[in-house]
């Protein structure tokens, strides 16, 4: 118990130390003491020492994305390590049962077709279109008997079917300037951050964490299939279904406010078991702390190598993560 | 009062599996199924477990209908050995065990000394102790069943379902099995292809052939060559030797 809260507080310092650098990091030019020192003067009462459009950068820009970018990555880390235990696939991921497709249709419906009159922002359109997706893999993997088979069937049908709309829509009526706006937004960018933004998130996460871990027997219950989770006492329908929402959920939030940044929610999960184990009590917080802190630099490289312009962080987070993977995958090849 | 069925029915997709079969279990005994492939042995354990429902008929335990029993509290009475299970996740010996403490543990809560406990003496009953740090995926198929035997007695179970333990385990690994199985205090209930075995480490068997019981008593009213030949369709001589029964195969009828 003591090494387990020693370990969460070192995850969750080096998280803290993450975020303070991040945001120190950025095109204007901006000391480190004077980033700090405007942090500090929001969250406690203090005297502001910069301009208004360069505290602004700060309070407004850099530390509601680091933030986003902090709670994405644990999102996307928690939802893939509860999809991999229930669909008992090592491939599943976040958007394995069509939540990503479905809002990038949802969201080139508002940007690219006008659907909504612009009452609609993008964002709302995404999540629209997600949890409509997810609906409709729910209601059709039960209309075909509901086996784990039929349920991770359907999610791939609906990825095929959503992403084919979106790429139609697009082809047929965006001009060049929106078609690339949609494609950076559907790479993953955490951009357009904003206060509002981080704080649904991170209830939404708060939320889906609190569930999960309560869930945490369970899944571990699921190690050896459904019929042994029954065994092991677990009402497999009700706890299939619940968890298969929250997650579901909490994707739809998080693709809505960044797009689908790949990769995290695959091999985060993965990551995280060669150093917290496969029991879900330690795994689900260790994997939350890992893909936070690696999507917070990832993302803050994403921003700043190739300054001005910037990279999709979905973009980066696989050309960073895939030879990283590759090498942890590497170094415990003995286990097995 | 332990587990038991009373004219279970069960059908899937239009098959007859199971057709009205009715079992008692004395409390502390153990139990043979028996039958010819596809008889229903398998159906009929896991509609005794409460992870199939009956199409009519009940299963009761203590006198109390599975279907009103929450999954917790039968899962604290019941433990099943399936038949080849396997994972994807990277397990210990130790892991596995583990997972018998889950129908005794508390969300939120950390295992206590009682199921480290269950979990000690599930691994010395196996004599897996010392294997305890050994990964799943580097066992054998008999090493296998036997820790997810140890699984099943972390559950500190009643009631016991195997379903064909012996199956892909050498001679020895299935003496050794049946002898601490049928050692144990809990009322067992075994599949098992075996009627030699079956003899020796039953109290009690029941023969299913498509879907009824043929016959069920002691192995030594059960087991009779007219019987054999006719479910199995095999022919047999039966003798007693020192006083236990033997089944020698002559042949199949045709």
């Amino acid at each position: 118990m003591t090494r387990r809260a020693l370990w969460s507080a070192a995850g969750l310092v080096l998280l803290a130390v993450s975020i303070a650098l991040a945001i120190t990091v950025g095109p204007a030019d901006i000391a480190v003491v004077e980033v700090w020192r405007t942090v500090l003067a929001h969250l406690v009462q203090g005297e502001r020492v910069l301009s208004p459009i360069r505290d602004g950068i700060i309070w407004h820009l850099r530390l509601p994305r680091t933030l986003l970018a902090a709670v994405c990555g644990a999102g996307l880390a928690v939802c893939g390590v509860v999809l991999q235990s229930l669909l008992r696939n090592p491939l599943a991921d976040p958007f394995v049962l069509g939540v990503s497709s479905g809002a990038s249709t949802g969201a080139v419906l508002v940007v690219v077709l006008g659907v909504g009159g612009g009452a609609v922002s993008l964002s709302a359109g995404a999540f629209a279109g997600a949890v409509l997706s997810f609906g409709l893999v729910l209601t059709l993997s039960h209309a075909l008997g509901g086996q784990l088979d039929r349920v991770v069937l359907c999610g791939v049908a609906a990825m095929q079917l959503f992403s084919a709309l979106t790429s139609f829509i697009v082809l047929t009526s965006a001009d060049a300037e929106t078609t690339r706006g949609v494609l950076f937004w559907l790479l993953g960018s955490l951009s357009s951050a904003s206060w509002t933004e981080v704080a649904i998130a991170a209830a939404v996460l708060a939320v889906t964490l609190v569930v999960c871990l309560g869930h945490g027997r369970a899944l571990d219950a699921f190690a050896f299939g459904e019929d042994s989770a029954a065994a092991l006492g677990v009402p497999v329908a009700r706890v299939r279904l619940a968890l298969l929402c929250v997650t579901a959920l909490l994707t739809a939030v998080l693709v809505s406010s960044s797009g689908a940044i790949g990769f995290v929610g695959l091999v985060l999960p993965h990551a995280a078991r060669v150093f917290a184990g496969s029991g879900h009590a330690r795994l689900l917080p260790a994997s939350a702390l890992a893909g936070a802190i690696f999507l917070v630099w990832v993302d803050t490289l994403a921003r700043s190598v190739l300054q001005p312009q910037e990279i999709p962080v979905g973009v980066l987070t696989s050309l960073i993560g895939v030879p990283a993977f590759v090498l942890i995958l590497y170094r415990t090849r003995s286990r097995r | 009062m332990t587990l038991s069925a009373d004219r279970v029915v069960r059908t899937a997709a239009g098959h007859l599996i199971l057709d009205g079969v009715s079992l008692d279990c004395a409390p502390g005994a153990t139990i043979g199924l028996l039958g010819p492939n596809g008889a229903g042995k398998s159906t009929l354990l896991r509609v005794l477990a409460g992870l199939l429902p009956t199409s009519s008929g009940v299963v009761t335990l203590d006198g109390k209908p599975l279907p009103d029993t929450r999954r917790g509290e039968v899962a604290r009475r019941v433990a099943v050995v399936e038949q080849q299970v396997d994972t994807q996740v990277d397990l210990s010996v130790l892991d596995v065990v583990r997972l018998g403490r889950i129908p005794h543990r508390r969300a939120w809560a950390a295992p206590t000394a009682r199921d480290a406990e269950a979990v000690a003496d599930a691994l010395a009953a196996t004599r897996l102790t010392d294997r305890a740090g050994q990964s799943w995926h580097t066992l054998s198929g008999g090493e296998r069943q036997r820790v997810q035997l140890a699984r099943a007695l972390a559950q500190q179970p009643r009631e016991l379902l195997l379903d064909e333990p012996t199956n892909h385990l050498d001679i020895a690994h299935q003496l050794d099995l049946l002898a601490l199985v049928t050692a144990l205090p809990t009322t067992t209930v075994i599949a098992l292809h075996d009627l030699n075995l079956a003899a020796m480490y039953c109290d009690h068997v029941a023969v299913l052939r498509q879907g009824r019981v043929a016959a069920a008593g002691t192995p030594e009213e059960v087991f009779t060559e007219a019987l054999i030949a006719e479910v199995y369709g095999v022919r047999t001589r039966i003798t007693t030797p020192d006083g236990r029964l033997h089944i020698r195969f002559l042949g199949t009828a045709r």
